[in-house]
């Protein structure tokens, strides 16, 4: 089974890592450490405390609060919602319905015609970072992307209950 | 007239023959029997066939992988060898072939790398065969050949064509081998096998439904007349299906080896057990790489066929969208399910899809994501639960649908479950899977008539076999390499697709701009000109999405750019040849500056309409074949500097989106190279990020004037048409359309209302039973 350091997974973090080694990344086995070792990484470059329970989207985390709440949070500080809910319906939205709007992004004749598709750009209020990108429709429901079964995940499948906040227990 | 003794004798003798025959099945069972067993006791078990125990893979390991290995390498051989037998590029040259081993009820074992997407359409032929009493009338003996490409028994579109061959060991069919190739013409009602035009299954060309074509290894003569006469590219047909056949028999003999040397009731169990360790090896992986819970994402994909250079019949002359939203819900033990629940109906046009070329087709995109190792068989099938609803574009509740491109409306629908997927290798840390989408797989350059050897011929370039990637969450996306649907995609060389059509090239580049921004960018597509050559009675005509990008982009990159055409008739390039004067070449990557236009009088049609039905092509006429390229990921900002500059040097990235998009300030300097100034781009990025705070809104407060602009209608016709086919089939998406926009409660729309045609809407009595 595969198993791979710190600074290689930092590495794969950072898009520095060596094609080899990614191309051999890819073709083996998948190393069941590699969730550990992640969170450790990313829990060590966040600047606030909350426990990371799992990395929501780039930039995005899924965490604890001292008072058990957990919510969606960007690596800016910004929060967004609790954990169940649509963060991209408490962020900032562009929408790009013009051509005049979508040519800033592609050249004329390759940029969607806007009476079938527009795009969407949605922002952190904190950072300002572009967290997400749809293409739809105009009229299409905000999508939630994923609603991830926290529970399940650590105390089915990695065999250990979900952190708690200090001092409390389950 | 009195009846001779002898003929008593004959009838008595058939009668006895029919009374004592011995099944083919198993153990004196019927094949129907044989598959109403394993169904009955798969779902009473939830195990395949019962199997709870892999009883033959834990006591004889080593035994049960050697078996394993040398059919899967045997089919991977027969693949290599019998494809050198084709002469069509398209199976020669890209590999679009596929070879599968089934069990006698058609659950398929173990297959060939190629067009897997085949796995389980033959078998849903065979399963067909096996339900409709093949084993009494045609009968199904040793050394017989069956054929089938109708889509509504088992295939994807009428161009795999399935060769099957039943595999029997003392009297009974101990399995069955496939052989599929994607042929250059069907016959259909335009040249070229993923033709544009055929709006019913009538023009979709030559139709065989599971139909026997020889015994004792021999194809019957009719067959070979009837089949030869009913497509334009003869001698292609006959070569792909000399491939077939032989790919099938040599397969049969590594069946029968395996047999000789294990005994036939090992194969027998080795060919269920491994069945059932497919299913198993599906879920191990989804615990392995993914995260319980639940995934949403959407497709959208153009039919503009309203545009006057498409000329089909009114009842088809519909502008819409085609709507593929997908839910995949896995659960806490490792199951997961697909959910397609508020598709748009199918229509008249050849897009639509078939239930099978979902549950299998759909392994070609998993293998290379979620599955990547030779287990495939149907036992991933049954580790999946699918809802794709009836009346849908995927599921047709009316038999007279086309299907000649299927992929156009496939590609689109399952890029996002890749997606979806990929947000869960985010989460588990596996970032080199994640995969932000797939290319639209187009143009497909198609046509047809006489070519530059006076034969009728038809082209269908496979030069989309090599798309742009989409970019992962560590690096870009591979620029001009693969397709979702044939996981070794390969452009081929320029000089096979000259000797195969009477298409000069004039150029032939990597196209800028066409991956998805971002900060690791989507790959770029490419483009060839090609200039007709040699030809007569020529036809061409464009396929590809144009008015929109058929994948998002992931986590903040942005999808790929959309199509167009460009096509130019009546040039004066033999004069300009016979004068020695410049004329087009090379690549489009500003299109609407029109570079051609500058050496080339003629007349010329460059727009948005990236759909089209044949075109009278004359010899120097131009025809460009733009294939697309694959979507971002990450916030364009985020991108490094230096890769934006690497860019720019390779000719990836038109300098002024540099600056637009990546927000990278550069000089070029003397010698034509860019350089980046970082400290001025950091700079530049920080003024970007305040300029989105600026025009950025609070979602809820654009939701409120989005939602007057849905009380008002204020949409176009073909989006309005796309929502009233998905409400029409699912109350459910309606009412949570309605929920979200907190819309009144009586809120509907309507296709009456529209200003579209709506034949074949209103016959859902006659269409209410399930198509057998």
């Amino acid at each position: 089974m595969a198993k791979y350091d710190k600074a290689t997974i930092e590495e794969l973090i950072d898009g520095t890592i060596d094609f080899f080694q990614l191309k051999e990344m890819l073709s083996s086995f998948k190393d069941p450490g590699r969730f550990d070792t992640y969170l450790e990484i990313l829990q060590e470059r966040v600047p606030w405390e909350d426990r990371i329970l799992l990395p929501y989207s780039l930039h995005l985390y899924v965490v604890q609060k001292s008072n058990g709440q957990r919510i969606i949070k960007c690596d800016c500080g910004h929060e967004f919602c609790e954990a169940h809910d649509n963060w991209k319906l408490h962020a900032l939205i562009h929408v790009r319905e013009t051509d005049e709007k979508l040519q800033v992004l592609y050249p004329e004749l390759l940029a969607p015609d806007p009476q079938w598709q527009v795009i969407r750009e949605y922002y952190c209020p904190g950072c300002a970072s572009q967290l997400e990108v749809e293409s739809v429709t105009p009229w299409y429901p905000v999508l939630h992307d994923f609603d991830p079964d926290i529970d399940g995940f650590y105390e089915e499948w990695l065999g250990r209950p979900v952190p708690q906040p200090s001092g409390k227990s389950r | 007239m009195a009846m001779q003794s002898s003929d008593v004798n004959l009838k008595q003798e058939e009668l006895l023959n029919q009374q004592y025959r011995q099944s083919i099945g198993w153990n004196g069972k019927t094949l129907k029997e044989m598959r109403e067993e394993t169904d009955r006791l798969t779902a009473q078990s939830g195990y395949y066939a019962g199997l709870r125990e892999l009883e033959f893979k834990q006591s004889e390991p080593i035994r049960y992988e050697k078996i394993f290995s040398k059919l899967r390498g045997g089919l991977v051989h027969a693949r290599e060898t019998a494809k050198r037998v084709a002469a069509s590029p398209i199976v020669e040259q890209e590999g679009e072939l596929c070879f599968t081993l089934y069990t006698p009820e058609g659950d398929s074992i173990v297959t060939s790398t190629g067009i897997i997407i085949h796995v389980g359409t033959m078998g849903s032929a065979i399963k067909y065969m096996v339900n409709h009493n093949y084993e009494e009338n045609p009968g199904i003996e040793p050394g017989d050949i069956f054929c089938n490409n109708d889509c509504h028994i088992g295939n994807v579109h009428p161009c795999d064509v399935h060769t099957i061959v039943p595999i029997f060991w003392a009297g009974e069919v101990i399995g069955w081998v496939g052989g599929v190739t994607h042929v250059i013409d069907t016959g259909a009602t335009g040249p070229g096998s993923m033709t544009v035009g055929p709006v019913t299954r009538y023009d979709d060309g030559y139709q065989i439904a599971c139909r026997k074509i020889g015994h004792d290894d021999m194809l019957f003569q009719d067959w070979l007349i009837e089949s030869q006469r009913s497509v334009r590219t003869t001698k292609y047909w006959l070569l792909d299906e000399r491939t077939r056949i032989a790919g099938c028999h040599m397969i049969r003999d590594l069946v029968l080896g395996v047999i000789a040397e294990e005994g036939v009731d090992t194969y027998k169990h080795f060919s269920r057990e491994v069945i059932e360790e497919g299913r198993r090896g599906l879920i191990n992986r989804i615990k392995a790489m993914t995260i319980p819970g639940r995934y949403r994402q959407v497709g959208f994909v153009d039919v503009p066929y309203r545009h006057e250079d498409v000329e089909v019949p009114p009842y088809a002359k519909v502008d819409t969208i085609m709507h593929a939203p997908s839910e995949i819900v896995i659960d806490r033990s490792g199951k997961m399910s697909l959910d397609f629940d508020g598709s748009s109906r199918w229509g008249w046009h050849s897009y639509n899809a078939t239930p099978v070329s979902f549950t299998s087709g759909i392994w070609v995109m998993m293998t290379q994501t979620l599955i990547p190792n030779d287990r495939i068989n149907d036992g991933a099938y049954y580790a999946t639960q699918f809802n794709l609803p009836y009346g849908s574009w995927m599921n047709p509740d009316d038999i007279r649908t086309a299907h000649s491109y299927a992929w156009h409306f496939l590609v689109t629908g399952w890029s996002p479950l890749w997606r979806g997927l990929s947000r869960a290798y985010f989460a588990r840390g596996y970032l080199e899977e994640v995969n932000s989408g797939n290319a639209n797989t187009s143009n497909w350059l198609q046509g047809g008539g006489y070519n530059q050897y006076d034969e009728m011929h038809a082209v269908n370039s496979f030069e989309a076999a090599a798309e742009g990637t989409g970019a992962s969450a560590v690096k870009d996306g591979l620029d001009n390499a693969a397709a979702i649907w044939n996981p070794e995609g390969d452009m081929g060389d320029m000089e096979i697709w000259e000797y195969a059509e009477p298409l000069l090239y004039l150029g032939r580049n990597s196209k800028p701009n066409t991956g998805g921004f971002g900060k690791y960018r989507g790959g770029n597509g490419y483009e060839t000109l090609r200039m007709v050559w040699g030809a007569k009675d020529w036809t061409m005509f464009f396929m590809g999405n144009g008015y929109v990008s058929s994948d998002c982009g992931m986590m903040g990159g942005y999808p790929a750019a959309t199509g167009y055409r460009f096509e130019a008739h009546h040039t004066d390039l033999a004069e300009r040849f016979a004068k020695q004067l410049s004329f087009p070449r090379g690549g489009d990557p500003r299109p609407a500056e029109k570079v051609y236009e500058k050496d080339l009088k003629a007349d010329v049609k460059r727009d948005k309409q990236a759909i089209t039905t044949e075109a009278i092509f004359e010899n120097y006429d131009l025809y460009l074949n733009y294939l697309r390229g694959g979507p971002g990921f990450g916030d364009p900002l985020e991108r490094r500097p230096q890769d934006v500059e690497k860019d720019l040097n390779g000719n990836y990235l038109l300098p002024e989106f540099a600056l637009k998009v990546y927000g990278v300030v550069f000089q070029q300097e003397k010698n034509g190279h860019y350089r980046v100034d970082v400290e001025q781009t950091a700079a530049k990025r920080l003024e970007m990020r305040r300029e989105r705070l600026q025009r950025g809104r609070p979602t809820h407060e654009w939701m409120r004037e989005e939602r007057g602009r849905i009380l008002k209608d204020q949409a176009s016709t073909q989006v309005r048409h796309m929502y009233a086919t998905s409400f029409e089939l699912s109350e459910r998406f309606l009412q949570e359309f309605r929920d979200f926009w907190d819309l009144p409660e009586d809120w509907n729309l309507y296709e009456k209302d529209l200003d579209m045609p709506t034949f074949g809407s209103h016959h859902r009595a006659v269409n209410s039973n399930k198509i057998v």
